[in-house]
């Protein structure tokens, strides 16, 4: 029988193997990925700088274990260079490999901002353990750090360097940390308790040109200023590798367009995690991956299931300023009613008729989000 | 009194504090945390889920 093939082996291959697995333990599976085809927690990446972990350290499981684990053959540092839905193959390194269903587990690339200067190839981003590896030596003997982005991903790795010892520089275009995703109260907070630890804030202005200066990384700013500094770590956002897909004809928005069965537009093709797109979104986040990979491998295994999200509250790994958020959908109509407490900012996001559509909670209030959550379901 | 941390998104399991607000009083050895319970993080079940003794 020809195998289930999985493309690509972070959280998203290996959680979709690792839970079809419980339910089907005898069908051929072969990983294809670009990576070792270790396994390391994703979400760890962000704050192992201050700990001091190696990239080594972060790995907790060789291909090796994985592929005894999973009794999968995982083929690791290979490139697909083309998918034939038609005739149930993909090409690997020039080889047509047969497939019986596919799932493109392929993540996302980090956006390169446009970049001027003779050191735009020197801009570092972080979204997997090689990139980690990278970035850790990169930061060997130096002391500043420059952060473009001050969203989810670089106020963890702000938060991070300085407990790490590093000074640093974020630049962000917009007024506020992690403005996407939180009330102006709850933003004011992180950036005061991350300005009080030593980041230097710069919002309102981009990043143009990075040129070498002696031994640092001059920037030049949108407002003419500049910058040095020692690494330059982008973290403006990501956007799902969909390229493949799409050169198959398979539907594409934002993200692989998959139905409520994790299904794309082509037969026996599945996608889960970042480069996927369910319920006209593409979420970055665990929750949502787990939920994608509990459904897909009951899918899979022939069991009738369906993609429901529970409440899923984005936990903020920044410790100078706890922060706990469940942002009301896109869209949603309402507003936010913020509260200073003596724990910390409690701000919940209501409609019309006061129903609890969305929260955020920074420092000791966030001990209320199990409670919150409760209430967002039963509303 | 031991640690325990998810693995898919390092959340750390402290018998010690336990997890009161996921109503699990401190002190509760991981043995005796229940089998239904999930990380409040990435939302992984105890059952699911391998936690890694770190101390």
């Amino acid at each position: 029988m020809s195998p289930l093939i999985i493309i690509g082996s972070g959280l998203a291959g290996f959680s979709l193997a690792r839970e079809w697995r419980k339910l089907d333990s005898t069908t051929p599976l072969r990983i294809f990925t670009s990576d070792d085809g270790g396994f390391y927690s994703k979400p760890m990446l962000s704050n192992a700088i201050a700990g001091g972990k190696s990239a080594a350290q972060l790995a907790m499981k060789t291909a090796q274990q994985m592929a005894l684990e999973l009794n999968a053959e995982i083929n690791s540092h290979t490139e697909i260079s083309a998918i034939h839905p038609e005739r149930h193959c993909i090409t690997v390194n020039g080889q047509e490999v047969t497939y019986s269903r596919l799932v493109l587990a392929q993540g996302a690339d980090p956006i390169r901002p446009p970049m001027q200067g003779d050191s735009a190839d020197d801009l570092l981003s972080v979204n997997n353990l090689d990139d980690y590896a990278r970035f850790r030596a990169a930061l060997e003997g130096n002391k500043r750090v420059a952060i473009l982005g001050g969203g989810l991903i670089g106020c963890e790795f702000a938060n991070d360097l300085l407990a790490g010892g590093f000074s640093v520089d974020v630049i962000d275009p917009g007024t506020h940390p992690l403005a996407a995703l939180l009330p102006v109260e709850a933003s004011l907070k992180l950036q005061d308790a991350l300005g009080q630890q030593g980041v230097n804030w710069h919002f309102g202005v981009k990043a143009e040109a990075v040129e070498r200066a002696g031994d640092a990384l001059r920037l030049t700013l949108s407002d003419d200023s500049s910058l040095d500094a020692d690494v330059v770590l982008s973290a403006i956002g990501l956007r799902s590798r969909t390229a493949l897909a799409a050169a198959a004809g398979i539907t594409v928005k934002r993200g692989i367009v998959v139905d409520d069965q994790l299904k794309t537009s082509a037969p026996d093709v599945f996608a889960i995690g970042d480069c996927a797109e369910a319920q006209g979104k593409v979420l970055l986040y665990i929750m949502p991956l787990m939920q994608q990979a509990r459904t897909l491998a009951k899918v899979l295994a022939g069991t009738e299931a369906e993609l429901i999200y529970p409440v899923m509250p984005v936990v903020i790994k920044t410790p100078a300023c706890p922060i706990t958020v469940c942002p009301p959908a896109l869209g949603a109509e309402g507003e936010w009613k913020v509260e200073s407490t003596p724990l910390g900012v409690r701000a919940l996001f209501f409609d019309s008729t006061e129903q609890l559509l969305g929260f955020a909670l920074t420092e000791q209030a966030t001990a209320e989000k199990t409670t919150l959550a409760q209430q967002l379901v039963q509303s | 009194m031991k640690k325990f941390q998810c693995v898919v998104c390092g959340w750390i399991y402290d018998e010690a504090a336990g997890a009161p607000e996921e109503g699990i009083a401190a002190g509760t050895r991981w043995a005796d945390v229940p089998d239904t319970w999930a990380c409040p993080d990435c939302g992984v079940g105890k059952a699911d889920f391998e936690m890694v003794q770190i101390a």
